[in-house]
């Protein structure tokens, strides 16, 4: 399988420039073999808001996002941004994936409660 | 009320689109209301277990049964819809002589309208079982304001089963000698677009390499995360930051069908008579 070079997202030459090896973690990091140390986000939603509401992660590097439902009606944990799509039982925690992102800021919410459990991911 | 209305209408567009297209590709194909109906029934009970199973499923799979699940059914999707690819690319021509002759085509077809139910139910079955649980959430907390969330949530599907009518009434007005053309291509996106998002699914929780997590960003341009965007995505496959692995499934299933769909379609006289009982 030939990767061309359209398929290689600007945003990544830094790490193409970083040498060979680097480009060798991202690639492991594609396949979970790299996975020893996930960046790990917590996450609570309680009376349907998020706690907390803001969380900063490292631009470029991939993260974990666990979130656990306090309440006693399901949620479901979503964000386009980050590319997330998740249901949450009643008292239950899930983990999702994102990441890398370039920095900014993404917004996510509970899709069943947007007007009040939303919330934020800044990457720096 | 217009919370519900809105969460419901959407989830219901994403199916009623998928819905539309279906309808449109197997028009003037016998006894296909049965079958499709079917697969509605079969989508919303299906909708209904997978909401019941959801917590048994979410913790499956250290956590990613949600993940491989909507993946798996998606590919079975996409099977069932390159199944179809393969009976239109031999039928479409005579269906379409049958319906312009005598005004609609008796070409029966169990097997491609078995297919495409299965397509209609796994639909109907994703996109619902989040409305289910929404409507779980409500009915299980404020009793005071369910009146008003119920009616939105009827609303919401009323008005996300219209557009479907009115995207398969508008494929209709397409000259019969064209419709199965542009259903072909229609189809040939939808499942392209599914077999990407299978694969963006299976990138994301590290089961197989993403090759780029982000080929490009035009959330600028157009969010997932809009009504239109989303209405792309279920339609076409729209990522406004697609994965490496993701257009890669995507172009060899738009690819894998063009090819079946030519293969299969050059004229072929043994094809016409396994169709000609009616």
């Amino acid at each position: 399988m030939k990767i061309n070079p359209p398929f290689i997202d600007v945003r990544c030459r830094p790490v193409r420039r970083g040498g060979l090896l680097a480009l060798l973690a991202a690639c492991l990091a594609g396949t979970g073999m790299a996975s020893a140390a996930p960046r790990m986000v917590e996450l609570t939603l309680s009376h349907h808001e998020f706690t907390p509401d803001h969380v900063t992660v490292p631009a470029g590097t991939r993260f974990s996002i666990r979130v656990t439902n306090h309440d006693s009606t399901p949620d479901e944990f979503e964000s386009p941004a980050l590319r997330v799509e998740r249901i949450v039982m009643p008292r239950q925690t899930i983990t999702v994936h994102a990441g890398p992102l370039t920095p900014g800021t993404y917004k996510f919410y509970d899709d069943y409660h947007p007007e009040t459990a939303h919330g934020i991911v800044e990457a720096k | 009320m217009l919370a519900s209305f809105i969460i419901v209408f959407r989830e219901v567009l994403e199916a009623g689109l998928i819905v539309g297209i279906v309808l449109a590709a197997t028009e003037g194909i016998a006894h296909r209301a049965r079958y499709l109906w079917g697969g509605i029934a079969a989508g919303v009970g299906g909708a209904c277990l997978v909401a019941a199973c959801i917590g048994l499923l979410s913790s499956a799979l250290s956590g990613n049964g949600q993940d491989v699940f909507n993946a798996g059914i998606l590919c079975f999707a996409v099977l069932m819809l390159g199944l179809h690819t393969v009976w239109m690319a031999r039928h479409g021509r005579e269906m379409a002589r049958e319906m312009r002759d005598m005004g609609g085509a008796v070409v029966s077809g169990d097997t491609t309208l078995l297919a495409m139910a299965a397509v209609v139910a796994i639909a109907i079955l994703r996109e619902g079982s989040e409305v289910v649980l929404f409507l779980y959430g409500i009915a299980t907390a404020e009793a005071l304001t369910a009146g008003a969330i119920i009616s939105g949530a009827v609303l919401g599907i009323a008005a996300g089963a219209a557009v479907s009518y009115a995207l398969y009434r508008g494929l209709l007005a397409i000259p019969v000698g064209r419709l199965f053309t542009v259903t072909g291509w229609l189809i040939s996106l939808l499942a392209a677009g599914m077999a990407g998002q299978a694969a963006a699914l299976l990138a994301n929780d590290n089961f197989i390499p993403a090759f780029g997590y982000q080929l490009w960003d035009t959330s600028w341009l157009l969010s997932n995360g809009s009504l239109m965007g989303r209405a792309l995505e279920a339609m076409v496959g729209y990522s406004a930051r697609p994965m490496g692995v993701q257009l890669l499934a995507y172009l060899l299933t738009l690819g894998t069908l063009v090819f079946l769909s030519r293969r299969f379609g050059r004229p072929h006289p043994i094809s016409q008579q396994e169709s000609s009982h009616a």
